[in-house]
Formats: C-alpha cells, sequence, structure tokens
C-alpha cells in the first residue's frame, strides 16, 4: 500500500514536470479546455436553472386558456362563449381577459400590455415592470402618452413599479385599466383576447378541454401543463443557437483530442522508449500519460464549472446576454434562482474528463507496445 | 514543496470550492424561497403564462401562447429572422387535435 | 553470469531487406569483471547488449541470465529484470529534455514506489561521488557531453544493478574525459558491479581495468580474450 502510492505520487510529480516542461502547450490546452468546460458549464446551469424556475413559477398559470382562431390566426374572442364554457361539467369559474402588445415608439420597445383583476387598475393609471421603468426612465407621478387605434391621444400616469425580484416574469407589464385598453385598441365591449378557465378536479383537465372544444369548434385550447412543457424543452440542447454552440465545442474538443490522439510527435516517442528502455513497464508508462490527461482535464473542469457557477448566478450571465438578447430592446435585468442539478454536473464531469483522459492514452498505448531497443540507435 | 504535493494541495482547494458552489447554491435556494413564492403568487393574480425571456417578437414572448404558424404568417416560407427563434422549440401539444 | 549460445539476431525478418545482424554468437559475460564488445562500425555490438540486457530478444538461440532461460520471457517479465538487474548508459545519453539532471537520475526508480526523499538523497549522493553534484538541478539540455554522461551513469546507478552497459562511452569524450570514465568503471568494479561495454577505442580495450576484449566482426565473434 505504502510501496503502490508512493509510486502513484512519484509518478504524479513526473507528470507534472512532464507538463511544466511543455509549458507552453500545456496553457494552451489547459485554456481551450477550461473555456469549452465553462462555455458547456455555463449553458448546462443557466437553461436548467431557467426551466426550473419556469416550472415553479408558472405553475400558478391559468389551467386552460381558450383562445378563438380566425383563418388560422388568434382573433378576439366574444363573451358568449363564457356562457358555452361555464356550461361544461367539471368547470370551477371562466372568465375574459384583455391583453396584448403595445410597441411603444418612444423606445422603440414591446411592452405586455394586461388589464389585472385583482387589483384592478384605476382608469388614467399604469402599473409597469422594471423593464419598461430602464428604458422610459419612469418614475411614478411621470405621463406616457400613446396614440390609440383611432388617433387620439391615450395618457398614463405611472402609478408604480413592480419590483424588479419579479423581472423574469413581468419586466415588460404595463397593466392598465379595462376601459383604457378597449380605449387604446378600439375592442368593443363583449370582446377579448382569450379566456381563462378553472376546473374543479384539475384530473380531469384534458376532459373538460375536450368538452370545450366540441362545443366550441372555433377555439384552441392552451393546457397548463402544455405552457409548462413548453419551458421543459426551453433553451434545450436540441434548440438551434445551443445546438450551434455545442457542436461548436465538442467538434473543437474532437478536434482537439484528436491531434493529441494523432499527433504523438517524435519526441514524445523517444522519450516513451527511453523510460522502457530505463525499467518502466507499459503500464507505467500509459499510468503516467493518464496522470497528465487527468490533470489537465480535472483542472480545466473544476476551474471551468466554478467560473461558470459565478458567472451564471453570480454575475448575472451576462456572456449570454447579446444572445438572449436578440434584436429586443426591452431586456429583463433578473438574479437566477440557483437551482442546480448535482446529476447534470456529474454528467459534465463525466463527459469532459473521462474522454480526454481516454485521448491522451489511446495513442500512449500504441507508442508503449513498441520495442525498447529502438532507443539505442 | 513538491510538485505532487502543490498539485493536490490545489485540487483540494478547487474541489473545496465545488463543494462550496453546491452549498452556495443550497443556500440560495433556501434565500430565494419567498421571491419564488412571490413570483408564483404574482403570476397566479395576473394570470401570466410565459416568462420575459425575449420581448422581441410576439411568438418569442409568449411562446406558450402563440398560435402555431405566427413564425411564418407572413408567408409560408418566411424564414425566422428573430435570433432567439432558434433558442425556442414550437408550442409542444398533448396529442389533442 | 550471462550465458549466450548460438544467438541469431535478424531485423526484418521476412522481407526483402531482412538483415542478419548477429549470427550465432556463443559467449558467457562473468560477474564482476569488465568486458568490452570491440569491432568496426555495423559489426553488431549494440545489437549484442540490447540482447544482454534485456531490451530485444534473440531471433534464435539462448540467453541464460546466471541459471534462468530469458530468451523467451514475455517483455513484462523482460522488463522486471531489466529493472533489477541491468543499469544502461546509451550512446546518446537519452536524457530526458527540459527537466533537472536529478529528476533524470531518479526516473528508473519511480515505479519502484521509493520514498521521494530517500530516493532524492540517494540520488544527490551518486551525483556527488561522480563529481556533478553542482550540475544537479540544471536542465539536462545545458550539460556538456561529459557531465551528460555522468548523470546517465548516475540515471543507471539509481537502481543499485549488478550489471551496467555502456554503449561507445567514450565515443564523444577527449581522451582526459575518457580516462576520467574509465576511472569511474574502476570504481564500479571495485564495488562488484559487473561491467558490459562497446568501444573500438584502443585506449578503452588496452586498459587494465578491461578483463576480456570479445571482438565481433559482420555478427561474428572473431576473437575472445
Ligand atoms: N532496427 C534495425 N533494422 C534493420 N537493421 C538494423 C536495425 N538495427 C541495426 N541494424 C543493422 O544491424 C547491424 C548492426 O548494428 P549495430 O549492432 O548497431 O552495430 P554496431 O553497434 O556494432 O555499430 C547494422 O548493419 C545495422 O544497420
Ligand atoms: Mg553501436
Amino acid at each position: 500500500m505504502r510501496v503502490w502510492l508512493n509510486k502513484q505520487r512519484n509518478l504524479l510529480d513526473f507528470s507534472l514536470s512532464s507538463l511544466s516542461r511543455r509549458r507552453g502547450k500545456t496553457l494552451g490546452m489547459l485554456t481551450v479546455y477550461t473555456s469549452i468546460v465553462f462555455v458547456l458549464a455555463s449553458v448546462m446551469l443557466f437553461s436548467h436553472a431557467i426551466r426550473r424556475e419556469a416550472a415553479t413559477v408558472l405553475a400558478k398559470s391559468p389551467e386552460v386558456l381558450v383562445q378563438r382562431m380566425v383563418a388560422g390566426r388568434h382573433d378576439l374572442i366574444p363573451a358568449r362563449h363564457l356562457d358555452a364554457i361555464r356550461g361544461v361539467r367539471g368547470v370551477q369559474s371562466a372568465e375574459g381577459r384583455l391583453w396584448g402588445y403595445l410597441f411603444d415608439p418612444a423606445a422603440a420597445a414591446n411592452y405586455t400590455l394586461m388589464v389585472p383583476t385583482n387589483p384592478r387598475i384605476e382608469p388614467g393609471k399604469v402599473v409597469i415592470g422594471d423593464g419598461v421603468v430602464r428604458v422610459r426612465n419612469a418614475d411614478p407621478g411621470d405621463l406616457m402618452s400613446f396614440r390609440a387605434h383611432d388617433g387620439s391621444l391615450v395618457q398614463f400616469k405611472v402609478d408604480h413599479a413592480i419590483s424588479r425580484e419579479s423581472a423574469l416574469v413581468s419586466a415588460d407589464l404595463f397593466l392598465v385599466a379595462e376601459e383604457d385598453f378597449r380605449r387604446l385598441f378600439g375592442i368593443p365591449a363583449g370582446m377579448f383576447t382569450d379566456l381563462a378557465v378553472s376546473v374543479r378536479n384539475p384530473r380531469e383537465v384534458g376532459k373538460i378541454a375536450e368538452k370545450i372544444d366540441a362545443a366550441l369548434p372555433d377555439t384552441r385550447i392552451v393546457l397548463r401543463d402544455e405552457i409548462l412543457r413548453t419551458y421543459e424543452s426551453v433553451f434545450d440542447w436540441r434548440e438551434g443557437m445551443l445546438l450551434v454552440l455545442l457542436a461548436g465545442s465538442i467538434l473543437a474538443f474532437a478536434i482537439f483530442s484528436w491531434e493529441k490522439a494523432s499527433g504523438l510527435s517524435a519526441e514524445e516517442r523517444r522519450e516513451i522508449g527511453i523510460l522502457k528502455a530505463v525499467g518502466w513497464e507499459t503500464g507505467d508508462v500509459i499510468l503516467l500519460k493518464m496522470l497528465e490527461g487527468l490533470v489537465v482535464s480535472l483542472s480545466a473542469f473544476l476551474v471551468g464549472y466554478l467560473l461558470a457557477y459565478a458567472h451564471v448566478f453570480h454575475l448575472g450571465a451576462g456572456l449570454f446576454e447579446p444572445v438572449l438578447k436578440g434584436w429586443a430592446v426591452l431586456y429583463p435585468k433578473y438574479r437566477l434562482t440557483p437551482f442546480v442539478d448535482e446529476l447534470q454536473v456529474a454528467t459534465l464531469f463525466f463527459f469532459t474528463v473521462f474522454p480526454y483522459t481516454v485521448a491522451t492514452v489511446v495513442p500512449i498505448w500504441r507508442a508503449a507496445i513498441v520495442d525498447p531497443d529502438q532507443v539505442m540507435r | 514543496m513538491r510538485k505532487s504535493d502543490a498539485f493536490l494541495t490545489l485540487s483540494a482547494v478547487l474541489l473545496l470550492l465545488l463543494g462550496a458552489s453546491f452549498a452556495d447554491a443550497a443556500r440560495g435556494l433556501v434565500r430565494e424561497e419567498p421571491a419564488l413564492e412571490r413570483k408564483a403568487e404574482m403570476v397566479g393574480r395576473l394570470g401570466l403564462t410565459d416568462l420575459v425571456l425575449f420581448t422581441e417578437a410576439r411568438y418569442t414572448r409568449h411562446p406558450s401562447q402563440a398560435d402555431l404558424h405566427s413564425a411564418f404568417q407572413d408567408h409560408p416560407f418566411a424564414m425566422d429572422h428573430f435570433p432567439t427563434g432558434s433558442l425556442l422549440p414550437p408550442p409542444i401539444l398533448k396529442g389533442r387535435p | 553470469m550471462i550465458h549466450l549460445s548460438d544467438v541469431r539476431k535478424a531485423f526484418n525478418q521476412g522481407k526483402a531487406n531482412e538483415f542478419w545482424a548477429l549470427k550465432g554468437i556463443d559467449l558467457s559475460v562473468r560477474a564482476g569483471k569488465v568486458t568490452v564488445f570491440r569491432g568496426p562500425s555495423g559489426s553488431g555490438k549494440t545489437t549484442l547488449l540490447t540482447l544482454v540486457g534485456c531490451l530485444a530478444r534473440p531471433t534464435s538461440g539462448r540467453v541464460r541470465l546466471r541459471d534462468r532461460d530469458i530468451s523467451g520471457l514475455p517483455e513484462r517479465f523482460l522488463t522486471d529484470i531489466r529493472r533489477s538487474t541491468f543499469g544502461f548508459v546509451f550512446q546518446q545519453f537519452n536524457l530526458l529534455k527540459g527537466i533537472s539532471a536529478v529528476e533524470n537520475v531518479m526516473i528508473p526508480a519511480y515505479p519502484l514506489g521509493r520514498d521521494r526523499n530517500e530516493l532524492s538523497e540517494r540520488a544527490h549522493a551518486l551525483m556527488a561521488s561522480l563529481d556533478i553534484a553542482a550540475k544537479a538541478h540544471s536542465n539536462a539540455e545545458w550539460l556538456s557531453g561529459g557531465e551528460a554522461q555522468r548523470v546517465a551513469i548516475a540515471r543507471a546507478l539509481i537502481n543499485d544493478p549488478e550489471v551496467v552497459i555502456a554503449d561507445e562511452p567514450t565515443a564523444n569524450l577527449d581522451s582526459e574525459r575518457s580516462r576520467q570514465f574509465l576511472g569511474i568503471v574502476e570504481t564500479l568494479k571495485a564495488s562488484g558491479k559487473t561491467v558490459l561495454m562497446t568501444s573500438h577505442d584502443p585506449l578503452v580495450c588496452d586498459t587494465a581495468v578491461v578483463d576480456h576484449v570479445v571482438s565481433l566482426r559482420d555478427g561474428q565473434l572473431v576473437e575472445s580474450r
């Protein structure tokens, strides 16, 4: 045991010496490797946290939403549909919702206009999300005016702002009174954007949706489950940008390991020959190279992951901002709740450390079985 | 100091930091718990359906509410020209017509 | 101590460029003595050393180390024997570049799992006895030929082998340094080691310390005294 431990430490010493004498190469490798781990881990932590946050927060979304479809487009839904829905067995309540988008030319940003029922907003007042506050530099008491559908001016006085804490669900909200909403867009009374339905028994939600669908053929139904599922797969690895990102780094990684795997230099071969000639077994040489690979990959993994953790949860995932922002002007400033999946971290560990270590060993294996008498030449 | 000792010490420190990051995450979860509840409460009260991740287009602002073809509504062959469209899947429907 | 009987060695056997480097060698190397293989370049001296030193296996014939036939042993066992019995000083010294001389000296001992402090002490002591203590922490590539050779000798001795094998040890040295080397050989012999070397240098072959000279030509023994 003692001997075994000494041997491992001696070999570790030597592998560190070997790495440090190829300092440039080692540092380059560490840098590339660490940044790959950093990018992968950042994406992983970020998307997992977003998904979990969505699952937690959106669990309170409306159970069933009924939209009217006209020629394949979402259209206003008449209030009389409410009666039809209330008549379906198992429906607890149904209410019309008013919401939509408002383009603000002053900020070139899109807001989400909404009419809350609890508490109601007084006519002429508006409650704004944190993103709106930032793009408009708005304070309570400020006036904001918009042109209505008929060209007349509609003015809002900022009542208060929604706290930044909830920016992830509220940053672009623009909460107004029903009268103002209808006046702005010219939506007649008796028409709604969509209908929110709650059911008595959550297990029957599928059945009830079917019945509503049968009763109102011109509608499309969105269940809370579907909302949650949509967010389960947001930032999934299949999604374009992430795929490109992942494919890019995996490709870089593959090229990089391939370079290592095939590019065993004459110098390295000679060294392996010397080691074998002075009495190292093939197994010792392989252990040495494995330690070299492990030193690099373990350090890269740990440093890359820790940097990614700090980046995503303490520095606001700043590097992703340009990607996530897209063309949007209004971008929420939120702090992610640190949902970390240890199993995912373990998977990342396995997929970054293991292949690299193997990739370093494979060519050595080939070289280590050459005859040691070559070094006498 | 022996090179291997230096490396092992460094690794131990990094491993400790890794452990600390898990602890930090666990503490963060506890700390954010009330905020999460407040957010969920607001979602319930206002009937919100989506996260404010991308505000550039209707179907990225409210992906769960977008009708199936909103990305292509100008023309069936129109390319999606918003970058964030590539971060989202189409809404997932549950085997219903 | 080491006995060779009818040893032959072919390179590229079965191919168009097949070459028999050794064509039937019978030879005994006695323990505690200094033996020199002499012969012109290409006569098979180095090849013979690799067979004796368990770096390679003969194509046919037997190599016995004491009473053990080692010509048919698998690689693993050969490595074991090589590590415990032989110390090599290669013609090109074959030190590893970029690491210090003393680390080079310790390399053969790493897989044995010896305590690092003891090992380092022993390496320094060996280097001191070879008069290169001052160079212990220089990188191998900064050493002069004579220094590099002495580092290589220290490396050959770190595992305390019974046999020290040196290929053309004086080929790169002037006569002054060559004499110094023979001095080292003398102390090795005095400490009970068997020494085997190749050389075509009369200075080496005619020294008192050398007990046996074996002459080779075209892979065959021509003379042995
Ligand atoms: N790996 C090899 N493949 C083919 N020929 C070899 C190989 N090694 C040595 N030889 C040949 O074997 C002969 C003996 O070589 P060597 O033992 O190195 O001679 P010496 O050391 O006496 O100069 C030389 O002609 C050399 O070209
Ligand atoms: Mg030779």
